[in-house]
């Protein structure tokens, strides 16, 4: 597949006339964009999937019992007079997981603006392998199709946690399901592959693929955390599918890895998943941390605060991921001087945590902030991965973590991470690149709202958790009225649910917002943030091929309020004007 | 509850107040950075929002401040990590259990918690060894050793108001160990997703006064051997 | 996909880069991947091990160790073959590049036909990953040498990976000589050669890991 000869030709097409038919365009589409939109409409649905999913459970959460409203839809198998049974309630606790973290928040992540992005932020025609991308998406649905259609199957769907400890996951006879538990390794094993094949092209792309100038340190950081992600995504991947193929055999053939019958060892899956799983948390922040750098820059009209600072907290972060699994382990049997090592490890992450969050406040200060929704998104995912990030300290000291552990606290501290962080830092990218990706501008004052309910309904819903967490209230507890000690606190459960439904309810807002700018919106400017980056040189939204002469890079990405600019933005592929000196001495600092 | 504001439940071991004391500790510390922080946060979007004729600074960073924040997060973490190990290992570390004191066998299967106990004689597999289903019954201020075990799935061993927790695995024998400071009955819960019946695999347990425990065992044994008679 | 236009942008400028043109560079990523895949494997095969060594026999005593050493060796023919491949059409030699594509494919055929051999003879030994029908019988002296469960499941989980990545390696091979036959590759045009030269090495390269420590150690 040729690279090169690609602009010319395709920008003959996209700019004249595009020919291709409706099929090649925009469903088996090479173009990178496509690909990254097309992952973005299949992620919002299982966002929404996943939402629905947990709001079900907040129901039972709430008002254990009592019939859930219109439940009777259900059928008898899983909520006889619309009251859910205990199977049904572990089928949505593990489904809600498995969709938010594999088919949500990573596509959302990943899938979208790793395709949409990476091409034309380093000013690349494409990816490295534009076939092999399609590929990646055409990978992926399959996949989420199968862990959907695992609801229907006889038994239900999984129902071991999104984690899958074995060996509840490895016998039937345990967990009450059978084909459930199976399509969920299958369907997770064929998205490792989808995963595997995006990883190899961001990371390719990113190499290879850079325009004239674009050096690693001009590199916009949303490049950066997306290519240390890519990178993490191909070493953590494949550790979960050999996990996941040792414990499919244990379910199918009758092996016995995991189960201690015949000398398998249960705490391996753990050991295997948690290798995997650690890289796979920062596979679902660092690219957010990415976005939310590039647009708090924007926002504030200013260079980021200590570039190099920044990637390489990202690198270390990164690095870190690798040797601390066993944190998710303390209260396994694992023995305890290695809990004492993996406690030390896992609290040295909070040093360049710190690193990032003091810079982004760097960034803020002196600044001319503009508070456009994607920069209010930002700004939330800021103040909330901070708290989850603190409440991590709590769970990482070891001693501290006996009583918290498999608590609500910790699920307070996946939300302040993954809803707070991750989840906001989507909120504020989506708002910020869709004018690029459809040509229209969402609408702000619809914008705004969504963004301030969800902010405070967000906080409602889940800050209470850490108290319910701290009260002794463990995770994937179907009734908590069945414990004395947790009947005084039902009535936070109670809050917590009417939270998570104004939540949810909330997200409508921005469906619709999504949905009426598609068409309705203001069209858009080709520069509408007055951003740097390459994307803004190409026309919103870009044809097939993306630029029509290949940009050549002269300065960093973040060139805000410069002095050698009349206005308070420096494109990146804005050649020097009236300056002597060549483009070199415009690199920010510390390259 | 002494702190109102705080749902933590009652605290009735040895090593409890340890634990809580490290917590309040890291709220203290994670308390003060999360105030800086948001009111900092605050303070810049307040001050430096966009006004007309104002320029934004051109800054790349300070490289003195990334070495400060950085040391002092690093003498922080360093501070956690120091304050956490002695507490880690006397909870945790077979070599630092206390010595003497009662010896209970625990194993548990779907969606029940068995406990052994030696009986009168304080050995295990002799003839007045009794079980207690759901229900585990200690003397208050002796050392409680618990060696864990799991017939099926992985459960987890969860005693909230002593503030212990520990996986029963398949496969292996954990060891464990604490010591209550009262009197009363408490909780026993499962804390690791172990089957549709995860949510009530709960039990008692029961805190008496080491004469009334020495009578219980005496009148269980007394059950266990009348039963064998019958 | 020429070598050299991966590596200039239309206007003839210098790219950014490795200096490696991408398949080349796609490959190399997407092999560390599979690093990471049987180092998982491995890893996991070690701690069951360890954990339990009754269920593993002693080396030679179930497995025929001097027919999968002759098998090692058949793979390792089939790399060098690989690279005179790669050598001769370097050199432009297109028959050479045939004769040891084929070659390599041929032998890559006879490992596999082996190693079903042995697959074949170890079950109706009762050698056999499922544990309810584990009866392994080994030939030491005479004496039955029995190992667990575990050792069969371990044992067909790392070289039928293996195995399935030659499978895969084979039919890449066949789809690389027909395009051979066909002229595709010439002097200055020969990355797909290449590419299928690193993943066979691979190949090649974790096929000697796991003799070492499923046959000989």
């Amino acid at each position: 597949m040729s690279t090169i000869a690609l602009p010319h030709e395709a920008q003959a097409h996209a700019l004249h006339h595009d020919d291709r038919s409706f099929v090649r365009k925009y469903i088996f589409s090479t173009d990178h964009k496509i690909i990254g939109i097309q992952f973005l409409f299949m992620s919002l649905f299982f966002l929404l999937v996943g939402g629905l999913l947990a709001m079900t459970m907040r129901w039972q959460l709430g008002w254990p019992g009592r019939p859930i409203p219109g439940g009777a839809i259900l059928g008898d198998a899983k909520a006889p007079g619309g009251v859910m049974l205990p199977e049904f309630y572990n089928a949505l606790v593990t489904m809600h997981g498995t969709f938010m973290i594999f088919f949500a928040i990573m596509p959302l992540l990943v899938g979208v603006f790793a395709n949409y992005l990476i091409p034309l932020q380093i000013g690349a025609p494409d990816m490295a392998f534009p076939r092999l991308n399609m590929a990646s998406f055409w990978t992926a649905v399959p996949a989420g199709l199968m862990m959907l259609a695992s609801f229907l199957v006889a038994g239900g769907s999984a129902g071991a946690g999104w984690t899958s400890y074995a060996p509840l996951s490895a016998v039937p006879e345990y967990s009450g399901v059978h084909t459930g538990q199976q399509l969920w390794c299958l369907s997770l094993i064929i998205l490792g592959f989808s995963s595997l094949m995006g990883a190899v092209n961001y990371i390719t792309t990113v190499i290879n693929m850079r325009a004239p100038g674009m050096t690693w340190f001009r590199l916009p950081l949303p490049v950066w955390a997306l290519f240390i992600t890519a990178i993490l995504i191909l070493l953590a991947i494949p550790i979960l599918t050999g996990a996941l193929i040792l414990l499919y055999f244990d379910q199918t053939i009758g092996t016995t890895f995991f189960l201690p019958a015949n000398g398998g060892q249960p705490l391996l899956w753990q050991h295997m998943f948690w290798f995997f799983g650690h890289p796979e948390v920062y596979i679902l922040i660092l690219p957010a941390m990415g976005f939310v750098s590039e647009i708090l820059a924007n926002g504030a009209r200013k260079p980021i605060f200590g570039y190099p600072a920044m990637v390489g907290a990202m690198i270390a972060i990164a690095f870190l991921g690798w040797i601390v699994w066993g944190h998710h382990m303390f209260m396994s049997g694992m023995n305890p001087v290695l809990g004492g090592y993996f406690m030390v490890s896992t609290l040295v992450i909070a040093v360049p945590s710190a690193i990032k969050t003091f810079n982004w406040l760097g960034t803020l200060w002196g600044g001319s902030i503009r508070f456009h929704v994607p920069m209010l998104n930002a700004l939330a995912f800021v103040s909330m991965f901070v708290i989850g990030g603190l409440s991590g300290m709590f769970v990482a000291a070891t001693p501290v973590d006996i009583p918290l552990h498999d608590t609500y606290f910790v699920v307070a501290h996946i939300h302040y991470v993954l809803f707070g962080g991750s989840l906001f830092g989507i909120f504020a990218a989506i708002t910020y690149w869709f004018p690029k990706m459809f040509g229209r501008m969402m609408n702000e004052t619809l914008g705004k709202i969504h963004f301030f309910l969800t902010f405070i309904f967000f906080n409602l819903t889940f800050f209470p958790m850490h108290l319910l967490g701290i009260a002794g209230m463990m995770r994937r507890l179907y009734d908590p009225t069945q414990y004395p000690h947790l009947q005084p606190v039902q009535p936070m459960n109670e809050f917590v649910s009417v939270n998570a439904f104004l939540l949810g309810a909330t997200q409508l807002i921005f469906v619709f917002n999504f949905l009426w700018s598609l068409f309705k919106g203001r069209k858009a400017e080709t520069n509408p943030w007055h951003a740097n980056t390459l994307e803004w040189a190409a026309p919103s939204p870009p044809p097939h091929g993306n630029f029509e002469v290949t940009p050549i890079v002269y300065r960093g990405p973040y060139e805000y309020s410069s002095p050698d600019s009349p206005v308070d933005y420096l494109p990146q592929d804005r050649p020097p004007l009236e300056r002597p000196s060549p483009a070199p001495t415009l690199a920010p600092a510390g390259n | 509850m002494e702190r109102w504001w705080m749902p933590l439940p009652e605290d009735v071991s040895t090593f409890g107040p340890r634990i809580d004391s490290l917590f309040f500790t890291i709220l203290w510390i994670t308390g003060i950075v999360f105030v800086l922080v948001e009111v900092l946060l605050v303070y810049y979007i307040v001050k430096y929002r966009a006004r007309e004729g104002r320029r934004a600074i051109f800054s790349h960073g300070n490289t003195r401040l990334e070495i400060i924040w950085t040391t002092a997060t690093f003498a922080i973490v360093f501070f956690l990590g120091l304050a956490s190990q002695p507490l880690w290992y006397a909870v945790k570390e077979p070599a630092r259990f206390p010595r003497g004191g009662l010896e209970l066998n625990v194993t548990a299967k779907q969606f029940e918690w068995h406990v052994t106990y030696p009986g009168l004689d304080g050995r295990f597999g002799t003839a007045d060894d009794f079980e207690k289903r759901n229900e585990l019954d200690i003397p208050v201020g002796v050392p409680v050793h618990i060696t864990l075990r799991a017939e099926d799935v992985i459960h987890s061993f969860f005693l909230p108001q002593f503030r212990l927790k520990q996986d029963a695995v398949p496969g292996m024998e954990i060891p464990a160990w604490f010591q209550a400071t009262k009197t009363g009955e408490f909780v026993l819960g499962c804390a690791e997703l172990c089957g549709l019946g995860h949510y009530r695999m709960r039990g008692r347990v029961i805190v008496q006064s080491q004469e009334d425990f020495q009578r219980w065992v005496q009148q269980q044994t007394q059950v266990r051997t009348a039963d064998a008679a019958r | 996909m020429s070598q050299a236009a991966a590596l200039t942008y239309p206007d003839r400028r210098p790219m950014p880069g490795m200096g490696v043109y991408n398949m080349k560079l796609g490959m190399w990523v997407f092999l560390l991947s599979e690093v990471m895949f049987f180092s998982g494997l491995i890893g996991s095969y070690v701690i069951l091990r360890f954990a339990h060594p009754t269920a593993y026999p002693p080396p030679g005593t179930v497995l025929n160790v001097p027919l999968t050493a002759f098998n090692t060796f058949v793979l390792i023919c089939s790399s060098v073959s690989m690279v005179k491949a790669f050598a001769a059409i370097e050199a432009g030699d297109q028959k050479g590049l045939r004769t040891f594509l084929l070659a390599t494919t041929a032998l890559g055929i006879l490992f596999l036909s082996i190693q079903g051999v042995e697959y074949t003879k170890l079950a109706s030994e009762g050698m056999l990953p499922m544990a309810s029908l584990y009866h392994a019988v080994g030939r030491h002296g005479g004496t039955a040498v029995l190992g667990g469960p575990l050792y069969g499941a371990t044992f067909y989980t790392l070289t039928g990976f293996h195995g399935a990545h030659v499978t895969i390696g084979v039919l890449c091979l066949i789809f690389t000589s027909i395009r051979a036959f066909r002229g595709r590759y010439t002097q200055e045009n020969h990355g797909g050669i290449e590419i299928m030269g690193l993943y066979w090495h691979f190949v090649d390269l974790v096929w000697i890991i796991l003799f070492t420590i499923v046959y000989l150690i």
